[in-house]
């Protein structure tokens, strides 16, 4: 099946309106709220503190501990249940690996770094955006840091190569290939890479180029929300 | 410890850490359709530094067999360990527990919401109404917070349509909830000898008794908790109520007409 136009009257190459913000949770040493489209994440970061049960300590080096959860109300359709399920626990999982890449915990040994993301509304695309979030809240509690870290899905709907699927775009009768992608930006390195669907090599290939030049724009504005917190502290 | 003897001190010379006057209120703020487009019905609620996000689900399900006719609520806090340090993830903990039972008790008890209209005659099915509320910043008086973010998601609702006998949320309808009532919910807490509304987390670790008193527009009070450790004199209850039923009649104004 053909896809000829995205849904949305986007560019195949085009992401959804972004915006960023650092410092949304008071209560949190630092934190930042990640919204693409109608996807909306907020991340907090606690810690680091000493990590209970004992044996999960690393004495060389500190832990990061990712926790994303949908809310119960920001799901397309039914509610979903409060609690942890095994796709949230996976996110988590793989959120901890995209991340630590540009973190060095080694000042810390035996303690955790917890961050909790919350998603508000979902319109496909949560685990990119939670990435996004997590990064900049990292960023905003003083962490040295590498670099942050950008994520965005590209993928294929139909027969036509696209970045930053929306949910109508996941569900295209054709057939839609989802890759969710985490990238370095100043190196290129991916950190997170996931497909579902069927794709060639040649279309793959096309994919993570287009994900790599999406990031460039996320990073703009993930900087941008970084400044507009720290310049105005400056002043 | 120590925050909790000097806020017990500072209320004997009659003061607050923030400098606010007992019965006062920090600065609220409403917000809706924060989720508008995953949740029927959602809202933000800012007091002060506390801010908490409701929303609200619907769902077509079987009535319980007391009442084949009407639908039902259910209110679920989580106390998310991104609002604050406190909170740990996992199950709900009592407190949790606590704070969604009263929110529930106050909207339900009122018939704020006329669950005779939640009664779909069509499929023999009723509306369950899942109002799910998330604290994003916990910096004292979730209490007031949860009832004020819960009843404000509720007003934004609309129902969804239904297509073959279930649920097509990619279709909301313009109607909106059944709503009669909008209760209020009002904490006050005893500090030293004091009553006061609207805690800081301070001030909430240092009181040792609180009550919750929920009212109704027509004046009438339809829920009451009575929390922590200590007893209250009658005679501090009815100051108490009194002090609330002054707040929920200034917080009622926050709300859109």
């Amino acid at each position: 099946m053909k896809y000829e136009k995205r849904y949305d009257g986007r560019k195949f190459e085009e992401m959804r309106p972004m915006s960023a913000e650092v410092g949304v949770v008071k209560n949190a040493v630092g934190s930042a709220s990640f919204t693409i489209g109608k996807t909306i994440a907020i991340a907090a970061v606690y810690g680091p503190k000493d990590l209970f049960p004992k044996f999960l300590q690393n004495p060389k080096s500190g832990v990061l501990r990712c926790h994303y959860n949908m809310m119960a109300f920001s799901g397309a359709g039914d509610r979903v249940r409060p609690g942890t399920s095994r796709r949230s626990k996976e996110i988590s999982m793989v959120m901890e690996k995209s991340l630590l890449p540009v973190l060095d915990l080694q000042d810390f040994p035996k303690s955790v770094v917890d961050v909790h993301v919350e998603l508000i509304q979902t319109d496909a695309g949560t685990r990119c955006a939670a990435i996004c979030a997590a990064s900049l809240a990292l960023a905003d509690a003083g962490f040295e840091m590498k670099d942050l870290v950008c994520a965005i899905s590209a993928g294929l709907i139909g027969d036509k190569v696209v970045l930053d699927l929306d949910k109508q775009e996941e569900d295209f009768e054709g057939g839609a290939v989802d890759i969710p992608m985490a990238i370095i930006p100043r190196t290129g390195e991916v950190t997170l890479l996931q497909l579902d669907g069927e794709i060639s090599k040649e279309d793959l290939k096309k994919c993570v180029d287009f994900a790599i030049k999406g990031c460039d724009q996320i990073l703009e504005v993930q900087k941008n929300a970084l400044k507009a917190k720290y310049t105005e502290a400056k002043k | 410890m120590i925050t909790e003897e000097y806020v017990q001190s500072l209320s004997k010379l009659g003061k607050r850490m923030d400098g606010r006057k007992f019965d006062e209120y920090r600065n609220l703020s409403i917000e809706y359709g924060i989720s508008k487009k995953s949740a029927e019905g959602s809202a933000r609620v800012k007091i002060g530094e506390t801010e908490v996000i409701a929303g609200v689900k619907l769902d077509l399900g079987e009535p319980y067999p007391d009442k084949p006719d009407q639908g039902s609520i259910m209110v679920n806090v989580e106390l998310t360990p991104l609002s604050s340090a406190k909170y740990e993830s996992g199950p709900p903990n009592i407190n949790a527990i606590e704070l969604s039972r009263v929110t529930d008790r106050g909207i339900r008890e009122c018939g704020a919401i006329d669950f005779k209209r939640l009664y779909d005659k069509a499929s023999g099915k009723v509306w369950l109404v899942f109002i799910d509320i998330y604290p994003i910043n916990s910096a004292g008086n979730l209490f007031d917070a949860c009832t004020i973010a819960a009843m404000a998601a509720i007003r934004d609702a609309v129902f969804p349509s239904i297509e073959n006998g279930k649920v097509d949320y990619s279709t909301k309808t313009k109607t909106p909830l059944p709503l009669q009532k909008l209760p209020i919910s009002c904490t006050v807490w005893k500090v030293g000898n004091e009553l006061l509304v609207d805690p800081s987390v301070e001030e909430e670790s240092a009181s040792n008794s609180r009550i919750t008193v929920v009212f109704t527009e027509d004046d009438k009070i339809c829920a009451m908790q009575k929390g922590k450790d200590e007893p209250l004199l009658a005679d501090e209850i009815e100051k108490a109520v009194e002090l609330a039923f002054k707040t929920t009649k200034d917080i009622r104004g926050h709300f859109k007409k």
